[in-house]
């Protein structure tokens, strides 16, 4: 066993030295292999950690949004349709929700405005998200003007700033009195935005939501497990820039790859005549190229995950935020509770150690199986 | 040849301290963090009192703002021929059983009364 090891760090020692006769290749080669690693494993944790925050939050979301539809957009509930939802059985409490979009011309950002029902706010009052006071520089007692869409000026003096720590689901919002929401946005009583139902059997969701639909043709009903698949399904590896992203490493790597299986150096074929030549087993060379694969692609993986774990877990992914940012002005600032999937990590390691070190193996064993002086020869 | 094999003892050391660095990020990411779950705490109950839908994570548009609420056409908006132009849109895929509520607009629907 002792004399394996022995023959094991002797076999690295030659493959170190090996390395560091094209240095300049092969910390290139290690630094383009780093960075893939750290692109995919960056989105697979970030992705990952955000589903999981995402089902975690929306859990408490509502258990059926109704929604009405007029010409295939969405339009506000007219009176008299709480009453028809209320004659269905099994539906135990709704409240109509009232919110609605602004955009702040001053910063050139939106807002979300709503008028909460469980939380009492005075007239002439508002309560911001911690973005909205940090984007438009204001706090608690100051007062702030909108111009609404009728072009009357309202006044509102902030009353409360949401906590940093809720920016997730808060840091657009803008909550304020119902009498204030229906003057700015001229809505009249007994409209509302959408309805928010619940039901009394958690069973009986899907049967409520088909009755709803039956009942009032015109709506649309959306149920909690929608919200929490839709968010089970964001940024999902198949779909949009991510799917753009992961092809883009994924042929990085294949060229990369190739490089490596499709053909040696006039170099490394002469190094490995050589060493057939002085007595080499094919068995030696093989381990030895072995060897190469493995600490290459080890050291690639295990930089690139770290780097990736630090980055999305303590640097607050601060590489995406340009991306997921897009035209939007307000972006929430977030720290994600640190989430890994054991299972994940090991297709990642699957796929992007396991055929480099196979492809660094492969044309050797070519190689190593010819006559050394035909391979010296070239 | 002593300093050859300390190349190889360095190569494997390397590799040893990384692995369990990676270990680490695992333990790392199941340890216990009071102020990130009471921070998680208050956004569940926010949620729960304000009767929120969605995270605020793209506020470009309003598609973008609230995916689980959009409709099936919010995207091409503004006219019929338009495309969609919002970058957020690459990012995220349409909502879960978007098309199922227009679906039944074919079929028999009750008369409402």
């Amino acid at each position: 066993m002792k004399s394996w090891i022995e023959k094991q760090k002797y076999l690295i020692d030659f493959t170190l030295s090996s390395l560091a006769r094209r240095k300049v290749k092969n910390l290139g080669l290690l630094a383009v292999y780093t960075l893939i690693i750290f692109l995919l494993a960056s989105v697979m944790l970030f992705t990952h950690a955000l589903r999981r925050e995402a089902a975690a939050v929306l859990q408490n979301s509502p258990e059926v949004i109704l929604q009405r539809m007029v010409a295939g957009r969405h339009d506000l509930i007219p009176p008299g349709y709480l009453e028809k939802i209320g004659r269905i059985r099994g539906v135990q409490k709704m409240e109509g929700r009232l919110w609605g979009y602004y955009y702040d011309s001053v910063v050139k950002a939106n807002y979300t405005f709503m008028a909460p029902s469980a939380e009492p706010i005075e007239k002439g009052r508002i309560v911001i998200g911690e973005r909205i006071a940090a984007t438009r520089g204001i706090g608690v007692g100051n007062v702030i003007s909108f111009r609404s869409y009728s072009g009357k000026l309202f006044s509102f003096t902030v009353a409360r700033v949401l906590s940093s720590a809720s920016e997730l689901v808060s840091a657009d919002l803008i909550l304020l009195n119902e009498g204030d929401f229906r003057a700015f946005f001229e809505i009249p009583e007994g409209y509302y935005t959408d309805v928010a139902l619940s039901v009394a059997n958690p069973q009986e969701v899907t049967n409520i939501a088909t009755k709803l639909g039956a009942q009032l043709p015109d709506s649309r009903p959306i149920l909690r497990e929608e919200v929490l698949r839709t968010y089970e399904s964001i940024f999902n590896w198949r779909e949009g820039i991510v799917l753009v992203l992961m092809a883009g490493a994924i042929l990085a790597f294949a060229i990369f790859s190739w490089e490596k299986a499709s053909g040696l150096s006039a170099e490394e074929k002469r190094e490995i005549g050589i060493l057939k030549a002085i007595g080499w087993e094919t068995g030696d060379v093989i381990k030895m190229k072995f060897w190469e694969g493995a600490l290459v692609s080890l050291t690639a993986f295990c930089v690139g995950y770290i780097a990736a774990y630090l980055h999305v877990f303590y640097f607050h992914s601060g590489l995406f935020e340009p991306v997921l940012k897009g035209w939007a002005v307000l972006y929430p600032r977030f720290a994600l509770t640190p989430s890994v999937d054991g299972f994940q990590v090991a297709t990642l390691f699957f796929f992007t150690v396991f055929p480099y070190v196979v492809s660094t193996i492969v044309p050797i064993w070519r190689a190593a199986i010819t006559d050394p002086d035909s391979v010296m020869r070239g | 040849m002593a300093t050859v094999s300390r190349n190889s003892i360095l190569a494997l050391a390397l590799i040893g301290s990384l692995s369990i660095g990676v270990g680490i990020t695992f333990f790392d990411a199941a340890r216990p963090r009071p102020a990130a779950a009471a921070g998680m705490e208050e956004r569940k109950a926010l949620v729960e009192k304000l009767r929120l839908t969605d995270l605020c994570l793209f506020t470009e548009a309003r598609y973008t703002r609230h995916p689980s609420q959009t409709d099936l056409h919010s995207a091409a908006q503004d006219h019929p021929l338009a495309l969609e132009h919002f970058p957020t849109g690459s990012l995220i895929v349409p909502p879960a059983g978007i098309a199922h509520a227009y679906e039944k607009l074919d079929r028999k629907a009750e008369v409402p009364d």
